[in-house]
């Protein structure tokens, strides 16, 4: 036997690829638990305006979302153009907000619901007119603690 | 040969080359979707509802700095037609009066700005005033704070630091009922 190998050099062993699907992996889960699949679908417009006094929102589990935009091409003609409200999956009126509030809260432990937070994602060009009614309807539904939605002004 | 094929396939291991793959497939799909959402905003605390308007007849008229927001988005602050850029520094110049002047407010504690806008006002005018008015006394409690304490202001200082600078220059900002002469319809 070593007389045939002698003279052959001891070809390069190929790299391994057996740790690769370790490493594909690692990324999975990592994009697993950073991102969130969208809940809902939009059915109105929403770009968000910029702003530079932002604070994040801590914990997701606390907020719910109200959306206010005009709807998008594909509803526009059975519901027109102007400013819709969104809740959840669908349109709604102003005075379905505090059902919506409160289903969103008996999933909350109690000791934990003075710190839910209403997400306002408005679109931009939305006139202040239902912003204002949403408003009116969370203080009277005493959910007062709300965020406006914005994006970080670039410099 | 039948024979040793046979036992070839018994002795092999499960191919695990194409396990990578298949990683590598449901990475795409969640690369493709998932949008990482970013939930930024400007948090703000309401009021509670009541059925009265507050009365604020009462105060003196030097401690109030009125900002009015149009259907046109044009702002008239204190009676007087301003571009948004100056608003910051006119809100800090009204809270503090460093040159303690006749018109502006007594004092950072009794200084109160309203916000009156139209239901036609853009919502993005909105929230770019509310973000001026807010970055005003962000600014002032950054400079108070790192005067006393060396640090910028954040949410992490202790309590009682923050209730100290809070005191000082506590945060009015009363939103009045809009007005209706802009609403589209």
């Amino acid at each position: 036997m070593s007389k045939f190998s002698k003279g052959k050099k001891k070809p390069q062993p190929a790299i391994s690829t057996a740790s690769l699907p370790d490493i594909v992996f690692m990324l999975l889960f990592f994009f697993m638990v950073v991102t969130k699949l969208r809940d809902s679908e939009l059915m109105v417009k929403v770009a968000t305006p910029f702003a530079t006094q932002l604070t994040k929102l801590e914990d997701k589990s606390l907020v719910n979302y109200l959306y206010i935009g005009r709807p998008v091409e594909k509803y526009k003609a059975t519901y027109g153009t102007k400013p819709r409200l969104q809740l959840s999956d669908k349109f709604a009126n102003i005075n379905e907000i505090p059902i919506f509030l409160e289903r969103f809260r008996v999933k909350i432990p109690e000791a934990q619901r003075t710190k839910i937070t209403t997400s306002l994602r408005v679109d931009g060009q939305v006139t202040m007119g239902i912003v204002q009614d949403v408003k009116t309807a969370l203080r009277k539904a005493n959910q007062l603690k709300i965020n406006y939605s914005a994006k970080k002004r670039p410099e | 040969m039948a024979k040793k094929n046979s036992r070839d396939r018994m002795s092999n291991e499960i191919n695990a080359g194409s396990m990578a793959d298949i990683a590598f497939l449901l990475l795409i799909f969640f690369l493709v979707t998932t949008t990482i959402a970013e939930d930024k905003g400007i948090t703000v605390k309401l009021p509670p509802w009541s059925e009265e308007d507050p009365d604020i007849t009462k105060l003196k008229s030097r401690n109030v700095f009125a900002v009015l927001v149009n259907a046109q988005n044009d702002l008239l602050v204190r009676g007087e037609v301003m571009d948004i850029t100056m608003l910051r520094e006119k809100t800090k110049e009204f809270i503090v009066n460093p040159t303690k002047r006749e018109d502006l407010s007594e004092r950072p504690t009794k200084a109160i700005i309203t916000l009156k806008n139209d239901r036609g006002t853009n919502y993005e005018t909105y929230v770019s005033v509310y973000n001026e008015l807010k970055a005003a006394y962000d600014e002032l409690w950054d400079e108070m704070c790192l005067r006393k304490y060396g640090v910028k202001y954040s949410e992490e200082l202790p309590l009682a630091w923050r209730k100290s600078i809070k005191d000082e220059i506590p945060m009015v900002l009363s939103e009045a009922e809009p007005t209706n002469f802009g609403e589209e319809k």
